[in-house]
C-alpha cells in the first residue's frame, strides 16, 4: 500500500499521579510530563512494522492540538514515521471533532490504512476510531491484538470480553490498537537528530473542519470517593475470620 | 416526555446481563418510555428475557441473517435508523457497546458520553477519566440526541417480573459487506463469569507462571469465585486476555475481590474500585494495592493460597 495514516494524541504521561485542581476545573497539567498516548505509540509501531515488511511506502503521523504537540509528532518521526502533520487548534477537541478533522485529512492523503489507539488515557472515551470509520463509510477493527494484511483485505484479531474475535475487513479501513498488538521501539538519539529534518506541516483546524463546537460540555472534575482505610491482618486465620465476619465466605 | 432506546447485548442468542444494567441506568432518568432493541439472527430467546426486565415498555426485534454476529459496521446503521425518534440511546460499556455505540453516534451526527457512572440530571452525567482518578461531570447541550454507554460495574441489574410487548421492526439501513466475521477463540468455563461473579480471585505477576495459576483456579473453585488477572499476568502469558481486570480490561464490582501477587498499579485499581471488599495478599509491604485494600496480608501467596484453601 501507499500510505498508512497514524492519528495520535498528546496526553498526560501514564506514570503521572493525577491530581484534580482545587477549583474543580480540570486536572493539574502544569509542569507535568506529557507523552504520546500509549495506545497511539503502539499504532505508530504497527505502521512502521508494516512499512519495514515492505507492505507500505509511507507512514504519516498526525495529531490535533496546540503547537506543543509538535513534540509528540517529533517523537513519532524519531520512531521512524516519514512525515508529520499538526492540525493546530487552541481549543479542546472532542472525539467527534477529531473524527471529522481526521476525515478531512484522509480525503487529502488517501491512505489505505488508518491506525489509532483504542482510547486516550486522559479522557478514556474510546470513540474516535469508530466515529472516524463511520463518517468515512469504511470498516472499523477495534481493540486489535493482531493485524495481518492480505492484498486489499486485512484480518484483525480483536480482544473482546469473550476472548479473541477475528474479523476480515476490506481496505481502506480504520484499526484501533489494544495493548498486546506490539511493543513499541525505543527512540535512539541518532533517530531524534534525524527526525529534525523530516517534514512536519501545520494546518489550521479551520481549513479542515467547520463545526468545532463541543458535543458534550465538561462541567466539573472531582476526586473520586476514597475507600475507608483498611486493616492489616497477620495470618491466614485472621484473614479467614475477617472474611467470615463480613459474611463473604461460608 | 423522553424516550430511551437500550441496545441489547447478546451472548450467542441469550441476553447478556449488561442489558438489564443499562435499563437500570435508563430508569434514573425521567423517561416516558424505555424500549430495548435486539439485533440477532434469532431474537426469540433474548426478547423473552428482555421483556421480563422491570421498566421496559417494549422489546423491539430486528431479526435478520446479517445480524448473526455483532459486527459494528452492520449493526450501527440499523441502530441509527431505529433510534430516529428516541432522545437517548444507551448501550453497555462492554467491548460490544464500546465497538458499536460510537459508530451509531457518528451516524446520528452526535457525540457520545462513555461509561456513565451516575446520572446528575436529565442531560448531566458522571463518568471516570484518567483511569478513574478523576470523576468528570458532563452536560449535553439541548437539542441533540444523547448517545451513551453505561458503566456496568456502577449499576445493579433491574428487577424481573415484567411482561413487555415484543414487536418486530425493520429499520431502513444499508448493510455494508466490507466487514466479515471469521471466528471467536473463547475459553468456555464452568466458573462464574468474571463480569457477573459476586466473588473474584485475581492473580498478578507474582503468580509467576501459567502452571502456578492452577493454585488460583483451585482456590476460586473452592469458594465458587470467578478468576481475574492483572495486565502483567496476561502480558506474561499466564492467562488469556479475557481475564484481564483494569482500565483497559474489565471493570468489575464483585462483593469480594482477592488479589494475589498484584502490586496495584493505578490502571488495575480502576477496574476494582467499586468492589465491596478488597483483600490483598502480597510479599511486598509497600505494594500500592495495600493503600486501597480493606484487608491486607503481607505474605507469600504460595503459602497463603494453599492455607486459605484448606481453611475456607
Amino acid at each position: 500500500m501507499n500510505k498508512i495514516l497514524v492519528c495520535i494524541k498528546r496526553v498526560v504521561d501514564y506514570n503521572v499521579r493525577i491530581r484534580v485542581k482545587p477549583d474543580n476545573t480540570g486536572v493539574v497539567t502544569d509542569g507535568v510530563k506529557m507523552s504520546i498516548n500509549p495506545f497511539d505509540e503502539i499504532a505508530i509501531e504497527e505502521a512502521l512494522r508494516i512499512r519495514e515488511a515492505g507492505n507500505a511506502a509511507e507512514v504519516i503521523v498526525a495529531t490535533i492540538g496546540s503547537s506543543d504537540c509538535q513534540q509528540q509528532l517529533r517523537t513519532g518521526l524519531a520512531m521512524g514515521a516519514d512525515r508529520a502533520t499538526l492540525i493546530e487548534t487552541a481549543d479542546e477537541v472532542d472525539p467527534l471533532l477529531a473524527a471529522r478533522t481526521f476525515l478531512a485529512l484522509i480525503e487529502k492523503e488517501q491512505p489505505e490504512l488508518v491506525i489509532l489507539g483504542k482510547q486516550a488515557i486522559d479522557d478514556d472515551c474510546n470513540q474516535t476510531g469508530q466515529m472516524l470509520a463511520a463518517l468515512w463509510g469504511r470498516p472499523q477493527a477495534t481493540f486489535a491484538s493482531k493485524l495481518e494484511l492480505d492484498g486489499d483485505k486485512a484480518r484483525v484479531t480483536r480482544e473482546v470480553d469473550a476472548g479473541l474475535e477475528t474479523i476480515e475487513v476490506d481496505l481502506p479501513a480504520v484499526v484501533t490498537t489494544d495493548l498486546r498488538l506490539n511493543e513499541p521501539r525505543y527512540v535512539k538519539l541518532p533517530d531524534i537528530m534525524k527526525a529534525k529534518k523530516k517534514p512536519l506541516e501545520t494546518i489550521a483546524i479551520g481549513e479542515l473542519a467547520q463545526d468545532i463546537a463541543p458535543q458534550v460540555n465538561a462541567v466539573n472534575w472531582s476526586a473520586p470517593a476514597g475507600r475507608t482505610k483498611g486493616v492489616q491482618v497477620n495470618s491466614v486465620d485472621e484473614l479467614v475470620a475477617a472474611l467470615k465476619e463480613k459474611g463473604l465466605v461460608g | 416526555m423522553s424516550k430511551i432506546l437500550v441496545i441489547a447485548e447478546l451472548d450467542g442468542h441469550a441476553l447478556n446481563p449488561s442489558t438489564s444494567k443499562c435499563v437500570t441506568c435508563a430508569t434514573a432518568l425521567d423517561a416516558t418510555e424505555i424500549n430495548v432493541l435486539i439485533l440477532s439472527d434469532q431474537c426469540g430467546e433474548a426478547a423473552a428475557a428482555a421483556a421480563q426486565i422491570a421498566g421496559v415498555g417494549k422489546v423491539l426485534t430486528v431479526e435478520a441473517a446479517h445480524n448473526a454476529q455483532p459486527l459494528a459496521a452492520v449493526l450501527a446503521p440499523q441502530i441509527a435508523a431505529a433510534a430516529a425518534d428516541y432522545d437517548y440511546v444507551f448501550g453497555p460499556s462492554t467491548t460490544f457497546g464500546k465497538d458499536v455505540m460510537p459508530r451509531a453516534a457518528a451516524l446520528l451526527g452526535v457525540g457520545q458520553v462513555s461509561d456513565i457512572m451516575a446520572v446528575s440530571g436529565p442531560r448531566s452525567f458522571q463518568r471516570p477519566v484518567y483511569a478513574g482518578n478523576a470523576i468528570l461531570t458532563v452536560e449535553v447541550p439541548e437539542g441533540r440526541k444523547i448517545v451513551a454507554t453505561v458503566r456496568t460495574a456502577s449499576w445493579k441489574e433491574a428487577a424481573g417480573g415484567n411482561s413487555a410487548a415484543i414487536e418486530a421492526i425493520e429499520p431502513a439501513a444499508d448493510i455494508p459487506s466490507h466487514t466479515r466475521y471469521v471466528g471467536l477463540e473463547s475459553h468456555a468455563s464452568e466458573r462464574p463469569d468474571l463480569q457477573a461473579a459476586k466473588k473474584v480471585i485475581s492473580g498478578g505477576r507474582g503468580v509467576g507462571s501459567a502452571e502456578n495459576f492452577e493454585l488460583v483456579f483451585k482456590l476460586a473453585d473452592k469458594i465458587g469465585a470467578g478468576v481475574g488477572a492483572s495486565r502483567a499476568a496476561v502480558d506474561a502469558g499466564y492467562v488469556p486476555n479475557d481475564m484481564q481486570v483494569g482500565q483497559t480490561g474489565k471493570i468489575i464490582a464483585p462483593d469480594l475481590y482477592m488479589a494475589f501477587g498484584i502490586s496495584g498499579a493505578i490502571q488495575h485499581l480502576t477496574g476494582i474500585k467499586d468492589a465491596g471488599t478488597i483483600v490483598a495478599i502480597n510479599k511486598d509491604p509497600e505494594a500500592p494495592i495495600f493503600e486501597i485494600a480493606d484487608i491486607g496480608l503481607v505474605g507469600d501467596l504460595f503459602e497463603v493460597i494453599p492455607e486459605l484453601e484448606a481453611k475456607l
